[in-house]
């Protein structure tokens, strides 16, 4: 049995997300090259990537564990631990920074006892630091879950990361 | 498709957009969204239709009108009794400015004239728009719209009236750069890849803008996506290749969305795909996703990760321009310079290269950020000085501050100082002191702003994105950002300083690729315009903009318990 033959099989769990991960793959021809597709298609899937996710992937797209653990690991939007319920992203861009974005990032720290790339204790909130998100022009800016929020405040931060957690 | 068809498409838009008498357009790039400009569309069209007038009035989305921090932006083009529509341009517009604005122009309300950007304002009036034409006119998510302003036009006539040496021939000639940062000269590379020999050829779009503050790449693919296309179709009939891909930063996904749109509609036009225009020419456009990580930006990075791998650079040559994606000769250019392509093809090199200085052709387009009143996206004539762009089009600092440096360049660029400010700003005026012009990022510093925690900001983040495959890039940014963190702690030590410029050195000289050879410059310009700003840290203890969180003056330390940095 082919290696792709195997893999459209289906994952044991019976899982319906790993059919739906098949049908992408499928997509791409299992081209090896759709690496960073799949990946993101995972990650939509799964909310992240777990290792059973990434050794399917890597049989589906014949290629080495070692490539797609690299590759996964590599670039930063690729999550190898599950997310918090909601995300609060404090944008760390040069003209958030100067804007103050650093005490945002700070006064969301200490209000959630959680350090900024990983989740509350409850699940609950996850906070991310970003690159920059390219709203430079209404800095300093937040993404709460999808949404970019602009011109954001310690208080207006904390007051919807609170709403959240309850805290 | 044809010609003609082609022409008749944009009449049929022409016609129908003097149908109605107002065409009003909100601005729907990142920036406004965010502000609420969905709900203000709305609200523009609910008001048009209660007012029993949704016929005369047309609300449509479009790209980004500039001034960011003053949301939501609304363009209003009135048609005018000899026929030439007139524009006016309104700030923040919220539903109530909406209802306002819809009761002036079909009921004779009085005129929102608070919310009014005045044609003659400064932020207008310095600008001259090429890339950044088609957004406040045209709706990015209609095809029609923007084949009606001309998109598409000028790869009709390439591929009916030239040959691809004659396009390549009126790049060189209207002295087009590389909007990237580097300055190449678009007509040589394209050129190069012309020449080289290979079974296929590609063409590859920079749109992973990961320069923090920096989002020029996001506003022109948000707001006139076709215009990049059909700059990429142009550079790929000039150079033969029949594919091409898009990369684009993950964290953009409405410019991945609006790209994939516009692609599937010039696909269905025949716009792309096989035999365009009924030439022999084919050429296929696919998006690829980066997924964050900011050496992808550098071309031989952002080819291992369109091959799906890890994005780490390798040494050149070999240039892509002789093997590049698949080992093939690939035109790799930034989409800033593919916007300018049709342009330059349908006005004419002469009347580009009218425009800019000696050496640095056209206009560039900057995203205006930090401590600056208009916040926002502008293009300005190449050879403007820096003063005319933060204190007219930038509108000044705000706060009575004063203006202590402008960063360009992002983490491979530098500062300009205030005594600089009357500095042309082209590509080699930059480097002569000591910046560059990268894609665009200004970045504007107030008085409140340590130049030394700047300096660090920086090199935190080429440490975090340092990918890791050559050692003076690896160690030498965590070395860096080690004595830098000392510094703004207050921890810092005499010696430091040398040890900064030796590190910054051999790092330049040393590096693989731009990340790690660019990585010292915010440091290295930092320290020769703001050398005192070091020094109170170091000798006095003190950070003169009392941002930095000192220590209190360190008591010498006892002799041979050097700590390693």
């Amino acid at each position: 049995m082919s290696v792709t033959a195997r893999a459209a099989q289906g994952h044991p769990s019976g899982d319906k997300r790993f059919k739906m991960l098949d049908a992408r793959m499928r997509r791409h021809q299992h081209s090896p090259d759709a690496l960073l597709e799949i990946l993101h298609g995972a990650q939509e899937l799964f909310g992240f990537l777990s290792d059973d996710v990434l050794v399917y992937v890597g049989r589906g797209l014949r290629l080495p564990l070692s490539r797609v653990y690299g590759v996964a690991t590599f670039y930063n939007l690729f999550s190898l631990r599950p997310k918090g319920e909601h995300t609060c992203t404090v944008c760390m861009g040069t003209a958030c920074f100067v804007k103050g974005a650093g005490e945002i990032l700070a006064a969301v720290e200490a209000a959630h006892s959680v350090k900024a790339g990983s989740t509350t204790a409850d699940g609950k909130l996850s906070v991310v630091v970003a690159r920059c998100v390219g709203a430079c022009g209404i800095a300093p800016a937040v993404v709460f879950d999808e949404e970019v929020s602009g011109k954001q405040s310690r208080e207006t931060v904390l007051a919807r990361t609170r709403g959240w957690t309850g805290a | 498709m044809t010609g003609d068809e082609l022409r008749q498409i944009a009449e049929n838009e022409t016609a129908r957009r003097r149908r109605c008498k107002h065409r009003v357009g909100v601005c729907m790039a990142a920036g406004c969204q965010s502000l609420g400009a969905e709900r203000v569309k709305a609200a523009l069209e609910s008001e048009a239709q209660s007012a029993g007038r949704g016929s005369e009035v047309e609300v449509h989305g479009t790209g980004c009108l500039g001034l960011c921090h003053a949301g939501t932006m609304v363009s209003v083009e009135s048609a005018s009794p000899d026929g030439t529509p007139a524009r006016k341009l309104y700030e923040r517009v919220d539903a109530l400015g909406a209802a306002e604005l819809v009761s002036h122009l079909v009921a004779g309300g009085p005129e929102p004239a608070d919310r009014r950007v005045p044609a003659d304002s400064p932020f207008l009036a310095k600008q001259t728009r090429i890339v950044l034409s088609g957004s406040g006119e045209i709706d990015p998510e209609r095809i029609e719209s923007c084949i009606a302003s001309g998109a598409y036009s000028a790869l009709e006539r390439a591929l009916s009236e030239m040959t691809p040496a004659e396009v390549i021939q009126e790049i060189t000639a209207s002295g087009l750069r590389g909007r990237g940062g580097g300055g190449y000269p678009t007509g040589l590379k394209w050129a190069t890849v012309a020449k080289a020999a290979g079974a296929r050829k590609y063409v590859i779009c920079n749109g992973d803008e990961g320069d923090p503050g920096a989002f020029m790449d996001r506003s022109v693919l948000e707001g006139d996506p076709h215009r990049v296309l059909e700059g990429m179709a142009l550079a790929a009939y000039a150079v033969g290749a029949t594919s091409g891909y898009i990369y684009v930063r993950a964290e953009y996904p409405l410019a991945v969305k609006r790209l994939r749109t516009a692609i599937q509609e010039a696909e269905k036009l025949h716009l792309l795909g096989n035999r365009i225009f009924d030439s022999a020419f084919d050429f296929r456009i696919d998006v690829r996703i980066g997924a964050g990580a900011f050496v992808c930006g550098e071309e031989t990075a952002l080819i291992a990760s369109v091959e799906g791998k890890r994005g780490a650079p390798r040494p050149r040559p070999p240039y892509p321009a002789a093997s590049g994606l698949w080992g093939m000769p690939t035109l790799i250019n930034n989409v800033e310079t593919y916007a300018n392509v049709p342009a330059v093809l349908t006005r004419g090199a002469s009347w580009f290269s009218s425009i800019g200085t000696q050496k640095s052709k056209g206009t560039k387009v900057f995203a205006l950020a930090g401590k600056i009143r208009n916040t926002g996206l502008i293009e300005v004539p190449m050879g403007i000085t820096l003063r005319e762009i933060v204190f007219d089009v930038g509108g000044g600092i705000p706060g009575g501050k004063k203006f202590k440096a402008a960063q360009t360049g992002g983490p491979s660029g530098g500062c300009i100082p205030a005594h600089l400010l009357d500095l042309p700003v082209d590509y080699d005026s930059l480097l002569s002191v000591g910046t560059m012009m990268g894609s665009g990022g200004l970045i504007v510093i107030d008085e409140t702003s340590c130049m030394v925690d700047v300096a660090r900001f920086f090199m935190e983040f080429c440490r975090d994105e340092s990918c890791g495959k050559c050692v003076p890039c690896r160690t030498g940014t965590v070395q860096m950002h080690r004595i830098l963190e000392r510094i703004t702690r207050g921890e810092g030590r005499p010696e430091d300083l040398t040890r900064l410029e030796e590190l910054a050195e051999l790092m330049g000289a040393t590096s693989l690729c731009g990340l790690g050879q660019g990585a010292p410059s915010p440091v290295l310009s930092t320290m020769r315009w703001f050398r005192d700003e070091y020094e109170a840290h170091v000798k006095e203890g003190r950070c003169p903009a009392g941002s930095c969180t000192m220590k209190a003056p360190a008591v010498a330390r006892p002799a041979g318990r050097e700590v390693r940095a």
